[in-house]
């Protein structure tokens, strides 16, 4: 195996090698501190204002996919093989304004301009996939970018005029596009990169068994695979991650299988990777993905990622574990399944040992008879971490509940069954009383945390009623709404 | 006379942002894109683990041996004064010596090779700390024995306990207004370049220049001729950068003079959030009269402050708290008193409205305290309030100022014709009857706000302004521009009154060196000072082109006429350019310096009476929201606003004020929510944990108009009026519509107490409340 110490890729079209790479150099500071590209901004350093929005093109089944993507937590060795776009590279097809920049002066989407660059690049990333968006698919594609000023109605304004001012068949990326390509396709050596000084290293393996190996050498490293969270411990605490091993360029683990009994995904498939399974197989879940995070972070974070760092506040770990969802552990050659909601032991505790890591992530098709819904509670609807959030899997047989499978995240150290709350459900009728029974349980279920998020009154009180909310949703005597959507 | 249409951004039309292009092709320069020289060093700040304590050791040796540390600064690197204080309190140091007074204060600076390697190297501090004990909000505060930063104001008029003893409804009650952070995209940041001798040039986002200027000068001991400030653009400003930058560019100077090498410094957002200060949360208690019809016949309240450890701005910012706790409503016997208390929390400071949204907010429920005890829609209870004029005696405020331009009505009554309120109102009320779990509100509420600093020295303002031989227009002013789109309407000014195209005018950066002794760009007086600065310097150039032209063509001088880009002179067209260079030719001086001081205003505080705004501006909004009562989640569906500007300078830009400062206002009282632990330790520090609103938070249906009828009586730049601030509190029907929707869980038999913000968390709990009680 070739063993190489630079990094290497596409900047804005030209090849740029680094020679050495630290763990901790993010793209950001590589584009406004080394290379001077300063419309790339700082808002926030974690991911949540998009200031620093800009577009990384991937190999992807042969295509190149340009994704919207946050510069300030992504690593630089992580970029290895890619093409990275930044707010300096757009252009219009004659050289003057790209059509999402016309449509933003058109329209008076700018004030302070600051969140401006970044709000230019998510609109772009979507104006590619969606030439003519709807107001609330703008809405969804700036979930990740924050604008202070104006209030956001001439930047939606802006964004569904994009395609008056030219179309993505004649966008300069689209033309550039072939030869791109095989620019990339030449940066694929298959070789193990490990660059920067001893004490602050990446490491980028060469394959799926290349990484199961690495980590064997290195059990004390630190996996990155979308560095939604790892990012943060950088930018934000500073803490060491030598040596980081970035897992997000391996194709192995972005594999997505289908079978009889369920779906198996890999643990580097992002969230937005994901998406065209959850509309297709748990429609139940579609408005809850969108609320995961911002547009940036699902295309970077992982489903994987947000089950193995352990978090009792993660989006996913809920609604897999209500769907009985395993997960495979590897070491080295050796693997084993866990259920999902066995992998949790404490707060900040895994079941994982050393050199082990999570390759898999498998999920049953729900049954016929199987009702199942997702909720979230959080202070703002999008981009927000949940203050509470349930998976509930509910299965009824002639109007009797015969399984239940309920998993709170934010109730406890770790995302957990309501097993009172489950135990009260099963043989009872599909009924309010027998709803009502189940929230009182998860009083003896849980005892929430009061912090920044909620109070402990809060959490439990709309934990209980999203069990009532979920029987009013489900039941056929409901009339009205009984929830807000979109 | 086709000429005379052919000219490009002039006054009241709506030319783009000046900056536009750069903004969304990434090329507009901020502090931190500009290209560092050799040698530049970064500053970063190491503060306190403990929000009060004294300071008994501080061990920096791991700070000073941290690599690619260059040094330390603490308050015994101070030449000058180490105080920052804006209002000359001499309260606020650099670093504290003796005491640490809040989490996360500030109390020395690491400067090193790399502002990666200075923040790491800053939490290298040993520091040991005697804790004290802590009041970190109002109340605390005030039973800790109600320390204040500075002197309160009293406001009052009429005789209130006799009018209170004899009013048919007495309510009183209590509301917690939270506050809000200004989370400007751009955080705080400054850098210094020294010069010769004592000289001094700061480049920093900074509302303020001159403030800074005059700091860095007292901090380093120089006289403030040594210190030039510049300022291009900001990311957003809100307020949050009008005193609060004096610290970091103190800072950057201190390094940049101590080791004679450039220096930037620029916290990362937690520190931007925790060390500077915010909007301040208020307590406020009221006490009510009122007649069967809903009149309030007297008010008496106290505002009490979270001003944090410091007095900063918070004196002028609680007093505009009690000038807005009318809002739109005449108050026949009125007694209002501030409370500005120290807290062991970061200072707060200036934040869009100054105050004066808390002083509104607490208006609003007292209407609808009033309401709700008589049965009626809030709307005709705040109808029945409103300011009257000089035939009803209805028109005086609680500060004796004569509400002379009252609008109101007109401004309400046209916005419940369009937004179709009463029809909707209905259509509400009759979807709750029906019960089930999502409920609706709906509210309509006006905004009346004072124009002027009520620092009345503030109020004025200086530009500069030079015509080039070749006929291209350079221009300076004092205000800053911060997206507000200030330079753009400034340039329409100038072009208009030379009646040339707005290209031909060339803005330039703000800085200390043209215009000395400015106010800071806040209290929404931008364009109302600077504008009628900059056309006070034009006219002088004008009256001086039109002499010469007079006199070269031996016209009388009436026959000299501006038109586009021509003069006119008797029966001769001559270009701009042309004349400009015969003037030069000719020794003709085209250069000056403009002069604005707002007239009429004058306030006498130890009295409580004055004039201290020269006029109001005025607005309405009407917000429909539907709650879950389930969760207590909230969409806002439809907003409908109708806000008076006067005659526009740029309806465009002022329509994007009005929609900004509407959703900001909505944060602050819905999302937005800052959150000590028991510890002082502010834990929302960051978007991740405080969140502002994002474009799916925005009204679903949001239609915004400016009052095009409206015309400001007094005489303001082309009478137009100020739009930064009055628009925030536009936010405000959203959170009565919230409480409207609250109310219906109960058949609306008692009003909610809504407590700010409104977050889900606090809707359902309120809904709770009320199901409990009802």
């Amino acid at each position: 195996m070739n063993l190489r110490s630079d990094i290497r890729f596409l900047l804005n079209g030209r090849p740029v090698t680094v020679p050495s790479v630290t763990a901790s150099q993010t793209l950001l500071d590589f584009l406004r501190i080394d290379q001077r590209l300063t419309g790339t901004k700082e808002g926030c350093a974690e991911g949540d204002c998009g200031a620093c929005t800009v577009l990384v093109g991937r190999l992807n089944d042969g295509g190149l996919k340009y994704e919207a993507v946050n510069a300030c937590i992504r690593f630089l060795a992580s970029l290895d093989g890619c093409h990275v776009v930044t707010i300096e590279h757009i252009r219009g097809a004659d050289g003057g304004l790209h059509p999402v920049q016309q449509a933003m002066v058109e329209f008076h989407g700018a004030q302070c301009g600051f969140c401006t660059p970044g709000i230019v690049m998510s609109l772009y990333a979507l104006w590619m996939e969606q030439p003519e968006p709807t107001p609330a698919q703008v809405e969804v594609a700036l979930q990740g970018n924050l604008c202070r000023c104006t209030g956001y109605e001439p930047i939606i304004k802006a964004a569904v005029a994009v395609s008056q001012y030219g179309t993505p068949s004649a966008d300069y990326l689209n033309e550039t596009r072939t030869g791109i390509v095989a620019q990339l396709q030449d940066l694929q050596d298959g070789a193990r990169v490990v660059t920067g000084p001893a004490d602050n290293q990446a490491i980028v393996p060469a394959d799926l068994d290349d990484f199961a190996t690495v980590l064997v050498e290195n059990p004390k490293a630190t996996i990155v695979a979308g560095a939604t969270d790892v990012g943060l411990w950088v930018t934000k605490f500073l803490r060491p991650i030598s040596p980081a091993i970035h897992i997000n360029q391996i194709d192995a683990l972005k594999q997505i299988e289908m079978t009889e009994e369920g779906i198996t995904l890999g643990a580097g498939v992002s969230y937005s990777d994901f998406l065209p399974m959850v509309k297709a197989h748990f429609p139940f879940l579609l408005e809850y993905w969108n609320r995961i995070a911002g547009w940036q972070v699902r295309n970077m974070g992982t489903v994987g990622g947000n089950i193995a760092n352990g978090s009792p506040i993660g989006d996913t770990p809920p609604v897999l574990i209500a769907l009985g969802a395993t997960v495979t552990l590897r070491r080295g050659a050796d693997r084993r399944t866990v259920p999902l909601e066995d992998y949790f032991i404490d707060y900040g505790k895994q079941d994982l040992g050393e050199g082990e890591f999570l390759e898999s992530v498998q999920i049953p098709l729900p049954g016929k008879s199987q009702i199942n819904a997702a909720y979230k509670i959080s202070k703002r609807r999008d981009e927000d971490i949940s203050a509470v959030a349930v998976g509930i899997s509910v299965t009824v047989e002639g109007g009797q509940i015969s399984a239940a499978r309920i998993a709170f995240g934010g109730m406890a150290a770790t995302p957990k069954r309501a097993a009172a709350a489950e135990a009260a459900l099963v043989g009872q009728p599909f009924a309010e009383a027998s709803f009502d029974a189940a929230a009182k349980a998860v009083g003896a279920d849980f005892a929430p945390l009061t912090d920044w998020r909620a109070s402990s009154d809060y959490r439990m009180l709309s934990a209980q009623n999203l069990l009532r909310r979920f029987f009013l949703e489900h039941d056929e005597a409901t009339d009205q709404p009984v929830r807000l959507t979109a | 006379m086709e000429h005379q249409t052919a000219l490009k951004g002039l006054v009241s039309t709506d030319r783009q942002h000046d900056s536009a292009i750069k903004h969304v092709t990434g090329r507009a320069e901020y502090c931190d894109d500009i290209a560092e020289p050799v040698g530049t060093m970064h500053a970063y700040l190491g503060t306190s683990t403990v929000a009060h304590g004294r300071i008994l050791s501080m061990d920096l040796s791991a700070v000073a041996a941290a690599p690619g540390v260059i040094g330390i600064l603490t308050a015994e690197d101070i030449p000058g004064h180490n105080d920052v204080s804006p209002t000359g309190k001499n309260d606020e140091p650099v670093f504290p010596t003796e005491k640490v007074e809040f989490h996360g204060h500030p109390i020395f600076a690491v400067v090193a090779d790399s502002r990666d390697a200075a923040r790491r190297a800053a939490e290298l501090a040993k520091v040991e700390y005697e804790e004290l004990p802590l009041a970190l909000d109002p109340l605390a505060a005030r039973a800790a024995g109600g320390a204040l930063v500075t002197d309160p104001l009293k406001l009052e008029r009429g005789e209130v306990a006799p009018a209170m003893a004899e009013a048919p409804h007495r309510i009183t009650g209590r509301m917690e207004i939270g506050g809000q952070d200004h989370m400007y995209l751009e955080g705080h940041i400054a850098f210094a370049v020294p010069g010769e001798d004592d000289d001094v040039v700061v480049t920093s986002s900074t509302q303020h220049p001159s403030e800074a200027q005059h700091m860095v000068a007292h901090v380093l001991g120089v006289p403030s001729n040594a210190v030039t400030i510049n300022v291009r653009r900001m990311g957003g400003g809100f307020g949050g950068k009008e005193s609060q930058m004096n610290l970091f560019c103190a800072v950057a100077a201190l390094a940049a003079k101590k080791w004679n090498r450039p220096c930037k410094i620029r916290p990362d957002r937690d520190q931007d959030m925790t060390a500077t200060g915010k909007r301040h949360d208020f307590v406020v208690d009221y006490d009510v009269g009122f007649d069967d019809q809903g009149k309030i016949t007297a008010v008496d309240g106290v505002f009490a402050a979270r001003c944090g450890y410091t007095s900063d701005l918070s004196g002028p910012v609680t007093d505009r708290a009690l000038f807005h706790a009318d809002n739109a409503y005449f108050y026949p016997n009125v007694r209002l008193k501030s409370e500005p208390l120290k807290t062991n929390t970061v200072s707060n400071t200036a934040f869009r409205g100054f105050g004066g949204p808390q002083g509104v907010v607490a208006a609003e429920r007292m209407i609808e305290e009033i309401a709700y005890k008589l049965g009626k829609d809030p709307l005709e209870v705040r109808k029945a309030n409103f300011y009257g004029d000089e035939t009803d005696g209805r028109n005086l405020t609680p500060y004796h100022q004569t509400v002379e331009d009252n609008i109101i009505h007109r401004v309400v009554e046209e916005l419940e014709e369009n937004a179709d309120y009463q029809a909707r109102r209905q259509a509400v009320l009759e979807h709750n009857a029906k019960g089930g779990v999502i409920r609706k509100g709906i509210a309509l509420t006006p905004v009346k706000f004072g124009i002027s600093f009520t620092a009345t020295w503030y109020n004025q303002a200086g530009s500069l302004i030079h015509i080039y031989n070749d006929g291209s227009i350079h221009l300076n002013h004092g205000g800053t521009e911060m997206g507000q789109g200030l330079n753009t309407k400034i340039a329409q000014i100038v072009a208009d009154a030379f009646q040339v195209d707005f290209d031909r005018v060339k803005i330039t950066k703000t800085t200390t060196e043209k215009v000395p002794n400015t106010s800071a760009t806040a209290a929404s007086s931008g364009s109302d000072l600077n504008g009628m600065a900059a056309l006070d310097g034009a006219e002088q150039i004008k009256a001086r082109l039109v002499a010469f032209a007079a006199e070269s063509r031996g016209v009388p001088e009436d026959q000299v006429k501006f038109l586009p880009n021509t003069v006119q002179i008797g029966e001769e067209m001559v270009p701009f350019n042309t004349l400009v260079k015969e003037a030069y030719m000719a020794r003709v001086h085209l250069s000056a310096a403009g002069f604005y001081k707002t007239p009429k205003i004058h306030w006498d505080r130890a009295a409580g009476k004055g004039r201290p705004f020269f006029y109001y501006a005025y607005g309405a909004s009407c917000s429909e929201v539907s709650i879950d009562t389930l969760t207590g989640e909230y969409t806002v569906d439809r907003t409908d606003i109708l806000h008076d500007v006067g005659r526009s300078l740029n309806p465009i830009l002022d329509k994007g004020q009005v929609e900004g400062a509407f959703v900001q206002g909505m944060g602050w009282l819905t999302t937005e929510e800052l959150w000590w632990d028991d510890a002082g330790r502010l834990r929302t520090h960051a978007p991740s944990t405080y969140k502002i609103p994002l474009a799916s938070d925005r009204p679903r249906e949001f239609n915004v108009e400016l009052a095009e009828w409206s015309v400001n009586k007094e005489r303001t730049i082309k009478r137009s009026k100020a739009v930064g601030e009055p628009p925030f509190m536009l936010g405000i029907s959203v959170f009565e519509a919230l409480s409207m929707a609250v109310a219906s869980v109960n058949n609306y038999r008692e009003c909610p107490r809504l407590d700010a913000p409104a977050t889900p968390e606090r809707v359902l709990m309120a809904c709770e409340r009320l199901k409990a009680g009802g």
